[in-house]
């Protein structure tokens, strides 16, 4: 049976998440942003004087500021499948990497909400004996969850241990 | 397999419906009583008669759904699994995985040691209290304990029968001086002591009015009484024995517990050394096991004892050859100033043993084998110092964090730490202990 990547001895092979979250993301911001700035402006105008509209340009330095954060939270996760085990790194100022050896799974689970579905987005959640274990690639374009999904459980009952 | 379940299902104890039948009894007494004056108005209204027979229904009623609760449960045990079915009008069956079987547990509370029965506890992951099988007659209890065990170490039913009891050779023995000293020694207990006398002082000097200090005090005494006298009471007598089918924890003065725990099933164990305890050379021993509820291994021991006890639970580790290796200096004590120094990190061929805490010291030790998955987390202001946290975590839903590495020994080690636990898992015994 063919098992793991066959990447050598060198560094993990690195996979990043397909552009599709990126967007589903930062169209909700914008979306909300530009809401909260409109409300704010008209019923501060209204209420206090027009000058004071200009407060709803708040909102606009939040959207131009979480379309930066998002993109580097976007390009900060990746994973990767070793012969063995799974690689997940995530985050920018607060760092995380996972490792689940495939043996140790005893579910995998993929998820997608209506707005992911729309976007044609997917998610894998990794479940171990140990529920600290957040093991959970957002983002995945259906059909590459999917292959994985089969993956991870064909390799995990084939490394398959106890508690 | 056939229809119908071939092993023979068995009753609990006649002693249960009385049990079963008490606490809704005591329930109802206690609303009425709660109801206080205007229960007091009805009563007085009814004349002896309706009394009694109000009475006489009402334990007529209990009585009679205690004896049907009782009637109505039946368990069986298979080859395979433990089986309890029960209910009347809501039937639930419970099938137990015997070779899932991570301790079992016979207790004997204050009442049930009197009636001479006992209750009988399967920890398997996801077990409830419901899958308690109480009451048993104690020496049914004790037989039914052997014969699970011995089914799950994977002996065949005819041999789990005939071997009964395995022989135990006892480790260890708590004398109740030593369990005494170690409570007055504990900053907790001596912290619950002061807070329970000072608090109603203090809040007799602010109000001025005594009662309003007793009202305060009872559930201080509630506390108090759990974090001294009551852990006394438990931890009374605790002694800890080697036996083929595991190891055995026996404590209590009132309620007696017997635990069993067998091989190979301890995630966790974790050594704590109370400020006070260290000039004595004394430590705490707790143990994490998936679904179980005890974790206390030794509640105060030498160390040599404590060690030796340890070395059963995770055979092969010499915890005294540890090298613990203490976060580095130029970082750390930026990050956590002062308590940087009680975080040090052991690895070993067998175990990731990480420290942490000054006062009281707590050493946690995980074998490889029990890993479920390694993470490294760094934040902004570690990352700025060149430091990540390693943290384990084990199937008894514990995590074990490494703080304060240096950077690059962390990212080592999460590569180390997961090749590690996957090899030593290959070479890990069987479920069935003795297969």
């Amino acid at each position: 049976m063919e098992t793991g990547t066959t990447g050598g001895t060198g560094g993990p092979e690195w996979v990043g998440l397909p552009g599709g979250l990126l967007t589903l993301r930062r169209l909700l911001l914008v979306i909300w942003m530009t809401l909260l700035a409109a409300v704010t402006a008209v019923v501060l105008g209204l209420a206090v004087g027009p000058a004071w509209a200009a407060v709803g340009g708040f909102w606009l330095a939040v959207l131009a500021w979480g379309w930066v954060l998002m993109g580097r939270n976007w390009r900060s996760w990746r994973y990767a499948e070793r012969p063995d085990d799974l690689l997940i790194s995530r985050g920018v100022l607060w760092r995380e990497q996972t490792v689940v050896p495939y043996g140790r799974m005893q579910l995998v689970e993929v998820t997608s909400g209506p707005l992911e579905r729309r976007f044609g987005l997917a998610s894998v959640q990794l479940h171990t004996a140990a529920a600290a274990t957040d093991a959970k690639i957002p983002g995945l374009v259906p059909a590459e969850a999917e292959r994985l999904r089969d993956r991870l459980t064909a390799l995990g009952e084939a490394r398959s241990a106890g508690l | 397999m056939a229809a119908e379940p071939v092993a023979s299902e068995r009753r609990l104890h006649p002693f249960t419906p009385l049990r079963r039948a008490w606490v809704p009894i005591a329930a109802t007494v206690g609303v009425i009583v709660q109801q206080g004056d205007r229960a007091g108005e009805w009563v007085a209204d009814l004349s002896a008669l309706l009394r009694v027979l109000t009475l006489l229904a009402l334990v007529l009623v209990f009585g009679l759904y205690g004896f049907l609760s009782w009637w109505f449960t039946h368990f069986a045990v298979t080859d395979t699994e433990l089986r309890i079915r029960t209910g009347l009008l809501f039937r639930r069956t419970a099938h137990i995985r015997l070779d899932r079987l991570q301790a079992v547990d016979v207790t004997r509370p204050l009442l049930a040691r009197l009636t001479g029965v006992a209750s009988l506890r399967l920890d398997v992951i996801g077990t409830d209290d419901k899958d308690e099988l109480a009451f048993l007659g104690e020496k049914e209890a004790v037989a039914l304990r052997a014969e699970l065990l011995a089914r799950a170490a994977g002996f065949t039913p005819e041999e789990a029968v005939a071997l009964g009891q395995a022989p135990e050779r006892e480790l260890l023995r708590v004398s109740p001086r030593d369990i005494a000293v170690s409570l007055a020694l504990s900053l907790s207990v001596l912290a619950a002591l002061a807070g329970g006398i000072l608090a109603p002082v203090f809040v007799w000097w602010i109000s001025s009015s005594p009662w309003a200090a007793v009202v305060t005090l009872l559930p201080m005494l509630g506390a108090v009484w759990a974090g001294s006298a009551g852990r006394f009471l438990t931890e009374y007598d605790w002694t800890v024995a080697e036996s083929p089918d595991g190891l055995r924890l026996d404590h209590g003065l009132l309620d007696r517990a017997h635990e069993t725990v067998p091989p190979g099933r301890v995630q966790t164990v974790r050594i704590v050394e109370p400020l006070l305890w260290r000039r004595r050379n004394w430590v705490r021993v707790e143990l994490a096991v998936a679904g179980s509820k005890n974790d206390v291994l030794v509640p105060v021991a030498s160390r040599d004892a404590a060690y030796a006890v340890i070395s059963r639970v995770l055979p092969g580790v010499d915890l005294a050859a540890l090298a613990f290796e203490g976060s580095p200096r130029s970082g750390s004590r930026w990050v956590v100033p002062l308590w940087w120094k009680g975080y040090a990190l052991a690895v070993s061929p067998d175990v990731f043993a990480a420290r942490h805490g000054r006062l009281c010291r707590r050493t946690e030790i995980v074998p490889h084998a029990k890993v479920q998955s390694v993470r490294l987390s760094q934040g902004p202001w570690e990352r700025a110092r060149g430091l990540a946290d390693v943290q384990v975590d084990t199937g008894a839903n514990g995590t074990v964090t490494a703080r304060l590495r240096a950077a690059d020994e962390a990212a080592e080690l999460l590569h180390a730490q997961a090749a590690r636990s996957r090899t030593s898992r290959a070479s890990a015994r069987p479920d069935r202990w003795m297969t």
